[in-house]
This record gives C-alpha cells, sequence and structure tokens, in this order.
C-alpha cells in the first residue's frame, strides 16, 4: 500500500478526474443520475487517496516533497513529469480534494441554466485535473500547463452557465489571467537559460541561482514577470477588477471553486516559485507587495460597503482577505508566510461558504439586491444562521478559521524579514488592522440587512423560500465544521506548513 | 539511335561531357510514386470519363498516401542521402516535411471529397491539381539549391493558382485566383532577381556552396545583401507576412474553403520549407542582415495580423489574418538566427506541423458548418452547442490550440517560439518575446469571440436542425482534433522529429 501510494498517489489524484470525465463522455445526455453519480466517484476517489495520502504523509520530514514521481516528459525542452507533496502543498491539496466533491454534491439539485449537466460536470473535472496538478508540480513547465488547463472550463463556466454579462465577464477573467501567464513563461524561459541549469525542476533551479551570480537588477525583472502572472490571479490591487465581474457572473458552483482554488494557485505561485527561486528580488519586490497587499484590504473593504449586490460584496471582500494573504507573504518571515498559507484555506473554506449560501438565497429570492432582502432568519432559519456564522468567520472572529489567517499576518508586519523597513511594514500593520474594522462593518452590516428584520411583502409568502435542503446539508457540513475546527486548534495546518516554509521560503534568505 | 549516339560523341570532344549522375532510387521513391500514382489519377479520368469521377478522391488520397511507404523506410534507414551534387538532400529534416506535405495533401482530399461533388466542380482535374502541387511541396523539402528551390515552388504555386479559381462562375473566385497569381507571380519575381544576385557574386547556386563562398570577403557587399533582401522579401510574399499579406484575405474568401485550407497549411508551409532552407544553410553567415529583418517582419505580421483579425465578421477571413500573425510567430524564431539556431529551426518546424493540424481542422468546422448555413459569417455559428455539440467541442480545441492554451499542441509550438527568442538573452530576443507574449492575448480575444457564440448564444432564428456531416468530413475532423491534443499532452510526439541538433548546415554537406 505505502509503496502503491508513494508511486502512483499523486498521478491518481491529478488525472483521476479526467479519466471521470471520460467516462461521462460515454454516458448519453439522459441518464442524468448516472452522471452525477460518475462526476462524484470520481471526485470521491480523489478525495479518498488524498485522505490515504494525509495519513502516510511523513510529518516529521514535512519539509520535504514526499510520494515524488520524477519521469520524463519533454525531454527537448528538458522539462520533466516531476510531481511531489510537501508542508506548503498538502493543507490545498486537501482543501481542493474536499471542496470539489461538495461543489458536485450542491450541483445534484442546483444545475443552473441552460441545465445541460454532462457539460457542467465534465467542467469541473477538468478543473479537478488543472488544481490539483497546480499544487503537485514541481517542474515549473508543468505548473504552467496546469495553472493554464484552469483557464478554459472556468471560462465556459462563467459563460455559459452564469448571469446576465456572463460573456463579458468570462472574456475578462481570460485575458486578464492569461496577460500575466504570457509574462510569466517568458520570466521561466529567462531562468532557464540565465541560470544554464538545463532544468525546470523548481528545487534545482532556486539552488542554480544560489550558486551562479546573475545581475539584481534582471533578477528583479524576471521577479516582475511572474509577479505579473501570479499577481494578477490572486488578484492584487491594481489587477483585481477581473475578480468581482468573474465572481458575480459565475454559477454558484464557478464562484465557489473560484474563491476556494483558484485565487489561491496566485499566492501558490508566490511561495512556491517566486520567492524561494529568486529571494533576492522578492526582497526588492516586498516593500512593494506589501503595500499593494494593503491597498487592495482597503479598496476591497470601501468596495464591499459601497456594494448593493450580496454576491459582489462577497466577491469585493475576498480582494481584501487575499490582501492579508499577500501582506504575510510580503513579509517574508515564517510566520507570515505560515499565516498566509493559513490564510488561503480559510478563506477557501469561508469564502466558499459564503458564496455557497450567496447561491442558494439568489435560488430562492431570484434576486441578491441587499435593499429587497430581509428576514432570512425568520424564513429560512437555518440558512440565515449559516449565513451568520460564516460573516463571523470571515470577519475573523476568535475561535473561527478566518482569525488564524488575518492576525498572524499583520502581528508579522510588525517585524518584517531582517533587511526590510520596520517602519514602513508597521505603517503597513496599521492599515491592515483598520482594514479589520471595516471588513466588520461591511460584513455586519450584510448580516443585519439580509438575515435580520422582517421579509419584505415581496417575498412574505412566497413559496419558494424554503430551508435548507438535504443536498445543502451534505455540502455545507463539512466546511462549517473545518472553518470550527481549525480555529480552535489552527496547529492541524501550522504543525504541517511550518516545516516546509523554513525550509522553503525562509532558508532562501540564509543561502 | 546511332544519330544519338554521334551526337553524344561530338558533345564529348567538344568537353561537355554529360555523366549519368548515380541516382539513389530509393531516396527519390516518394516522388516517383507521386508522379506514377499521379499520372493513374489522371488516366483513369482521361478513359472512364464520367465513371470515373466517383473514383478521383480515393484514388487521389491512396495518391499521397502510398508514397508515406518509401518516407517510413527511408527514416527507418536512418542514413542522410544526397542526390545529384548535394542539389536534393533526403535527411530527418526533409523527411518530415514531406510526410507533413503529404498527410496535409490527404486531409484535404477528405476535406473536399463531399464539397466537390456536390458543387458541380470539375473534380478530377482538381485532384490531379492538388497531387501535383503536393509534389512540389515534397520536392521543395529537398531541395537545397537555388534552381531546385525555384523549380519546386512554381511547381507547387501553379496547381494553386487554378485552384483558387475553381469556383469559376463566381467572380469573387476569380478575384481571388487572379491576385493570387499577380502577387505570386510578382513575389518569385523578386525572389528570382535576389537569387540571380546571389549567383552573380558567388558564382555557385548550391546552398552549401554560397554559404561557404558567403562566409568569405565578398559577403559584406552590399550587392550581397540586397540579394537577400529581395530574396526574403518574395517569401514574406508566399508566407503572407506584413506588409506583403495584402492578397491572402481576399484570396481565402474567394477560394473554395478546401482550397482555402490548402493554401493555408500547405502552401505557407512550403514557402517557411523554402524560406528555412535558405536561412539556415544558405544565408546563415549573413545573420547581421536576415536577424532585423525577420525581426521586424515578425513583429509587424503578429501585431497587425491580430488587430484586423479582431474586427472580422467573416470566419474564413478571420483565420486569413490569424494565419498572417501565426506567420508571424513563426518567422519570430528566424530572428535570432544567428546565435541560437538549433533551438530556432525546432521551433519553426515544430510550429509548422502543430499548425497543420489545428488550422486544418478549423477549416474543416468551417466547411461542415458551412454545409448547414451556407456561409463562413461568424454570426452563423451562435449557439452552435444546441445543435452541434460535435463538431463545436472540436471547434474548441482548434481555436484555443490556435490561441496557444495548454493542454492543446498550440501552446507548446508557442512555447518553442518564446523558448528561442529568449535563448540569446539579448534585449532584441526578449523584446520580441514580449511582442509575442501580448500578441498571444489579443489573438486569444477574436478566437475566444468565436468559441463564445457557439457556445453561449442562441442560434440564429432559433434554428436548431443539426448538422450532417459525411463520413469523410468526420473523419478530417477526429485526425486533426487528435492530433491537436496529443501534440499537446505529449509534446515528445513532434519534437522527437523535429530535434535536428545545432543547425541544419552539417546535414546539407554531401
Amino acid at each position: 500500500m505505502q509503496t502503491f501510494l508513494d508511486d502512483w498517489g499523486l498521478t491518481l489524484i491529478t488525472f483521476l478526474p479526467i479519466v471521470g470525465a471520460l467516462l461521462m463522455m460515454a454516458v448519453p445526455n439522459a441518464r442524468e443520475d448516472l452522471l452525477k453519480i460518475v462526476a462524484l466517484g470520481a471526485a470521491v476517489a480523489v478525495a479518498v487517496v488524498v485522505v490515504l495520502l494525509i495519513i502516510n504523509f511523513d510529518y516529521d520530514n514535512a519539509k520535504d516533497l514526499q510520494y515524488g514521481v520524477d519521469v520524463g516528459w519533454i525531454d527537448i525542452i528538458k522539462s520533466r513529469f516531476t510531481l511531489g507533496l510537501d508542508g506548503l502543498s498538502l493543507p490545498l491539496v486537501a482543501l481542493t480534494a474536499l471542496v470539489t466533491p461538495l461543489v458536485i454534491i450542491y450541483s445534484w439539485d442546483h444545475i443552473p441554466d441552460p441545465g445541460n449537466p454532462k457539460a457542467f460536470l465534465i467542467l469541473i473535472l477538468v478543473l479537478h485535473t488543472g488544481m490539483i496538478g497546480t499544487f503537485v508540480a514541481q517542474d515549473l513547465i508543468l505548473f504552467f500547463v496546469f495553472f493554464e488547463v484552469v483557464l478554459l472550463p472556468m471560462y465556459f463556466m462563467i459563460g455559459v452557465w452564469g448571469g446576465e454579462d456572463r460573456q463579458y465577464a468570462s472574456i475578462k477573467f481570460f485575458l486578464y489571467t492569461l496577460f500575466g501567464s504570457a509574462l510569466m513563461i517568458l520570466s521561466f524561459l529567462a531562468l532557464f537559460f540565465l541560470t544554464g541549469a538545463e532544468t525546470f525542476n523548481m528545487v534545482e533551479l532556486a539552488e542554480q541561482v544560489a550558486v551562479r551570480e546573475i545581475a539584481l537588477s534582471t533578477q528583479v525583472l524576471i521577479f516582475g514577470g511572474m509577479f505579473m502572472g501570479f499577481g494578477i490571479k490572486v488578484p492584487m490591487f491594481p489587477f483585481h477588477t477581473w475578480l468581482p465581474d468573474a465572481h458575480t457572473q459565475a454559477p454558484t458552483q464557478g464562484s465557489v471553486i473560484l474563491a476556494a482554488v483558484l485565487l489561491k494557485l496566485g499566492t501558490y505561485g508566490f511561495i512556491r516559485i517566486a520567492i524561494p527561486i529568486l529571494p533576492d528580488a522578492a526582497f526588492e519586490w516586498a516593500p512593494f507587495i506589501g503595500l499593494l497587499a494593503v491597498i487592495g484590504i482597503i479598496y476591497g473593504a470601501l468596495g464591499s460597503l459601497a456594494q448593493t449586490d450580496m454576491k459582489r460584496l462577497i466577491a469585493f471582500s475576498s480582494v481584501a482577505h487575499m490582501g492579508y494573504v499577500m501582506l504575510g507573504i510580503a513579509t517574508l518571515t515564517d510566520f507570515g508566510v505560515n499565516a498566509a498559507i493559513f490564510g488561503m484555506v480559510a478563506h477557501g473554506l469561508i469564502t466558499g461558504m459564503l458564496f455557497f449560501v450567496a447561491g442558494s438565497v439568489k435560488e430562492r429570492y431570484h434576486t441578491l439586491e441587499i435593499k429587497r432582502l430581509g428576514g432570512l432568519l425568520v424564513q429560512a432559519p437555518h440558512l440565515g444562521w449559516i449565513l451568520g456564522f460564516s460573516t463571523m468567520a470571515s470577519l475573523g472572529l476568535p475561535g473561527l478559521a478566518g482569525f488564524w489567517g488575518e492576525f498572524p499576518a499583520i502581528l508579522a508586519a510588525y517585524q518584517p524579514a531582517e533587511g526590510l523597513s520596520v517602519g514602513l511594514f508597521r505603517a503597513y500593520m496599521v492599515v491592515a488592522a483598520l482594514g479589520t474594522v471595516l471588513a466588520a462593518g461591511y460584513l455586519l452590516w450584510l448580516l443585519q440587512r439580509t438575515a435580520f428584520g422582517t421579509p419584505s411583502e415581496e417575498f412574505e409568502n412566497d413559496p419558494d423560500v424554503h430551508d435548507t435542503s438535504v443536498f445543502e446539508w451534505i455540502a455545507w457540513t463539512p466546511l462549517l465544521i473545518l472553518i470550527l475546527a481549525l480555529g480552535i486548534y489552527p496547529n492541524l495546518v501550522f504543525s504541517v506548513t511550518d516545516p516546509a516554509v523554513i525550509e522553503t521560503v525562509v532558508s532562501a534568505f540564509q543561502g | 539511335m546511332s544519330h544519338v549516339v554521334t551526337l553524344l560523341a561530338q558533345a564529348d570532344n567538344s568537353g561537355l561531357d554529360f555523366v549519368r549522375p548515380a541516382i539513389d532510387w530509393h531516396a527519390v521513391a516518394p516522388e516517383l510514386l507521386l508522379v506514377g500514382l499521379g499520372a493513374v489519377v489522371t488516366l483513369v479520368d482521361a478513359v472512364l470519363l464520367e465513371r470515373g469521377r466517383r473514383l478521383a478522391p480515393t484514388l487521389a488520397g491512396l495518391t499521397l498516401l502510398v508514397p508515406l511507404i518509401p518516407i517510413l523506410t527511408l527514416a527507418l534507414d536512418g542514413n542522410d542521402r544526397f542526390l545529384f551534387g548535394g542539389a536534393y538532400a533526403v535527411d530527418d529534416f526533409s523527411l518530415i516535411l514531406k510526410a507533413m506535405f503529404l498527410l496535409v495533401g490527404y486531409v484535404v482530399v477528405l476535406l473536399s471529397t463531399n464539397y466537390m461533388a456536390e458543387g458541380d466542380y470539375w473534380e478530377s482535374e482538381y485532384y490531379q491539381m492538388i497531387v501535383a502541387s503536393i509534389l512540389g511541396m515534397v520536392i521543395m523539402a529537398s531541395a537545397r539549391d537555388l534552381i531546385t528551390i525555384f523549380v519546386a515552388l512554381e511547381l507547387l504555386s501553379i496547381p494553386a493558382y487554378l485552384l483558387a479559381t475553381w469556383r469559376k462562375r463566381d467572380a469573387k473566385s476569380n478575384e481571388a485566383g487572379l491576385k493570387y497569381y499577380l502577387m505570386g507571380v510578382f513575389a518569385s519575381a523578386i525572389m528570382l532577381y535576389g537569387m540571380s544576385l546571389i549567383f552573380g557574386k558567388t558564382g555557385v547556386t548550391k546552398l552549401v556552396d554560397i554559404n561557404v563562398a558567403l562566409s568569405g570577403a565578398a559577403s559584406s557587399e552590399p550587392i550581397v545583401t540586397l540579394g537577400i533582401v529581395f530574396i526574403i522579401v518574395g517569401f514574406a510574399f508566399k508566407v503572407s507576412a506584413v506588409p506583403f499579406h495584402t492578397w491572402a484575405p481576399d484570396t481565402y474568401e474567394g477560394a473554395p474553403t478546401p482550397v482555402t485550407a490548402f493554401l493555408s497549411v500547405a502552401s505557407k508551409a512550403a514557402g517557411f520549407v523554402a524560406l528555412m532552407q535558405l536561412v539556415f544553410v544558405g544565408l546563415l553567415g549573413r545573420a547581421d542582415v536576415i536577424e532585423p529583418l525577420m525581426w521586424v517582419l515578425a513583429a509587424a505580421s503578429m501585431t497587425v495580423g491580430n488587430l484586423i483579425a479582431l474586427r472580422q465578421t467573416n470566419l474564413v477571413r478571420m483565420l486569413a489574418y490569424s494565419g498572417v500573425a501565426q506567420a508571424g510567430f513563426m518567422l519570430a524564431p528566424m530572428a535570432v538566427i544567428g546565435t541560437s539556431s538549433g533551438e530556432a529551426l525546432t521551433a519553426v518546424v515544430t510550429y509548422l506541423l502543430v499548425y497543420a493540424a489545428m488550422n486544418l481542422g478549423a477549416f474543416a468546422i468551417v466547411i461542415a458548418m458551412a454545409r448547414r448555413s451556407g456561409s463562413a459569417e461568424i454570426e452563423s455559428f451562435s449557439g452552435a452547442f444546441q445543435f452541434a455539440p460535435a463538431l463545436t467541442v472540436a471547434m474548441t480545441i482548434f481555436l484555443f490550440s490556435l490561441a496557444g492554451i495548454p493542454p492543446l499542441g498550440g501552446w507548446f509550438a508557442k512555447f518553442l517560439v518564446f523558448r528561442a527568442v529568449v535563448a540569446p538573452s539579448t534585449w532584441a530576443g526578449i523584446g520580441l518575446g514580449v511582442v509575442a507574449a501580448v500578441n498571444s492575448v489579443i489573438a486569444l480575444f477574436y478566437y475566444a469571440n468565436v468559441a463564445r457564440r457557439m457556445w453561449m448564444n442562441e442560434p440564429l432564428h432559433g434554428d436548431r436542425s443539426p448538422v450532417v456531416v459525411p463520413p469523410s468530413l468526420a473523419a478530417a475532423v477526429v485526425l486533426t482534433a487528435a492530433a491537436t491534443i496529443l501534440f499537446g499532452v505529449f509534446p515528445g510526439l513532434v519534437t522527437h522529429f523535429t530535434d535536428f541538433g545545432e543547425t541544419l548546415l552539417p546535414l546539407a554537406a554531401p
């Protein structure tokens, strides 16, 4: 068993969804239940293998890549099919493996218009492969391919199954991301040729950059290319404008996957690739990244306050939350980066949950306009309480997961890595702390206007408004439990990530 | 008979001794088979007349597939062969391209079968022209001599001029053919003039010898530079690079769609093959002239082609302009041939192979959809997902492959171009890389626009009647789609054949 997992575990979780998608193609359109079962089967199979991987993971050596796979792929460009799992990627792989089956369960009775569950579920499975692949790839080219694989399914998911402005939102999402990744691939290539390392392996490249003396100005430029690729994906201010559109227009399932996993591809890129490989350039960029991060925090919060649409509000809150993650990363300390990874997981769980709730509200009320809603607690008490729980988690209430993403990130800015301007980062810290107040403001205001009060006349006797359904409960319970569990015992994540952060990120500065 | 002997004897005495060149029959077997079987296609038509019509596409298809057998045996044999004093080379480079031309020809025959049969066109002649043109391309892949290159070029071009006018009762088709003919002849003339200048200065026609001659002192003379510029400009017409692209959209729109597919893939590829042999073998010593010229041509083609493609409402015209932009991508690696010729050569050949698969596929879908609507307006593709889901998925594959989105074949072709231009780590190279990167984003917009209409819009007039796809067309779609996906997921399948080491040059010497 152990050897089987060692050899095949990561390959299986990466490609099982594609196998599921191929199986689904053979199932006729009319057999809807069978289609859903196959899709769920594939996603659950992935989840089971991931659980096995987690159980067999060697936690004493969480800093090392485990379950490694390394076979030839494209010899001519020296790119290899290299996979590996360490403490940095484990939480994110687990998050992906958890969220995807939940999304498929939610889809059981929530296939958005214009229907066609077959195509919809196939796209989710293709996305699944892209997401897992990105988190386990250890070769830059392989990473790039998986990073891009998620684009097409998400484009179609927003464009076909989305809201009114779906066509605009989908192409905007696609163009922004592609622009970033085109510059990113140029950076990868420049790295390859400048180091003369003859490999795209991330670990080896990091070693080579440390040995060879590449001019700092060149490194800064290369980092800039990567910054565009990852920063747009995060998204960082001022590249965030695709996000509110994409989130608002996407179907619920799309929003959840986007929030829970896709945004993390960008931040993960920073801590897995950009910073370990180019630590000196990261050092030069850090104050700038920190600045954009805090602008994002404040801008996202102010943007949220100005929204009249529930889903758009949550989307803007994502900009703010990802700002905390980026602030943590910008400190370049083990404390900050650990907080960032925790922030990614927490944001994935909480904002994913919020989008689920928003989708269900939309399904019941056929609108997300905040001023027309109200009295959710009266009409659908369970749904209302879940919304309350999620907003509390999102605003960073201690005891729930959101707290451990934000608070340590702010704290880390108090003492950034040696050599970075302490004064500057403390200023960032103060601004970021102000951001939490604003966050409490818009989230509580949202809760107050939608959940409290009495239902508006419009929906008072609307038969569509019902409480949480079975499928919703199944899909949401794991998220709710994890939000609580991670809030009470954050070491679940920190104990895994810390050794890997020290090994991969922080040690890069001591070389 | 005795008269001939006497004549020969006289020639011998006067010093013009003729030595029969040793011919390696194995090496020229593909060409001979094409000639022989092509003649059979003509004979069947001449003998069976109307009854032979139905046989024509099948025979033409076989004619194009059978020569793959000697190509395979030559590839397995593995030795580079040189004929006619080195003017004709059979090496890895030429074999993979010959195979590509034959397969492209075969797919074009598949695309044409129903189009020609149902459209009341001359059929047998059509296939004869295709075979003749392909023969020219197959010869081009081996041509390592100015004269051979020119002969091959004319052999592949003249049938193509005729093919463009095949819908002869249609004014647009006549316009297409005439424009193509005039521009083509004009380009040939410029190129020939350039070649004559080079020959005048060096006194040799074999590319290897030219390379040696240009390495000497004579190479820096302005007249040589002028010759090189003329040759490249001539080929810039052939491959429709900006600013010599203006014939392409009109010709593509007016010609019968299978012919457009043929022109945009095979004919363009043949132009690139000739260009590669010239710049990677004959003129490599003058990279200082070629590089800036190629830089400008590549950057202009990518940018102008993409920007104009954005505004097109007709899919064939859009593909024409996108073809201009794609030509820019293929020219880009040649802007760094001085420093990283190995990477550049691999990039261009790989790009040609991948481009052939994905572009032919896109045209196959255009032809299939036009069977229903009779038009190639992008509007008529609206809502195709609802009435032709399989074609829509296939078209999505081709479009996003053209845009270069992983894991479809196009990404790897583009990646190799990026790799080639970044490899020398010069500002010029990286600058071209950035231009290419920005252009891939622009290109995505119009490719995705077509996909958007097919997936996200409602069908025009609510018409959901299905598209009837004849078997030969379906086969073409399946073949090209499979190739597009496989090239993207396992790029090693292509690079196995396109890695020629450092340069073509050592391969060219007999």
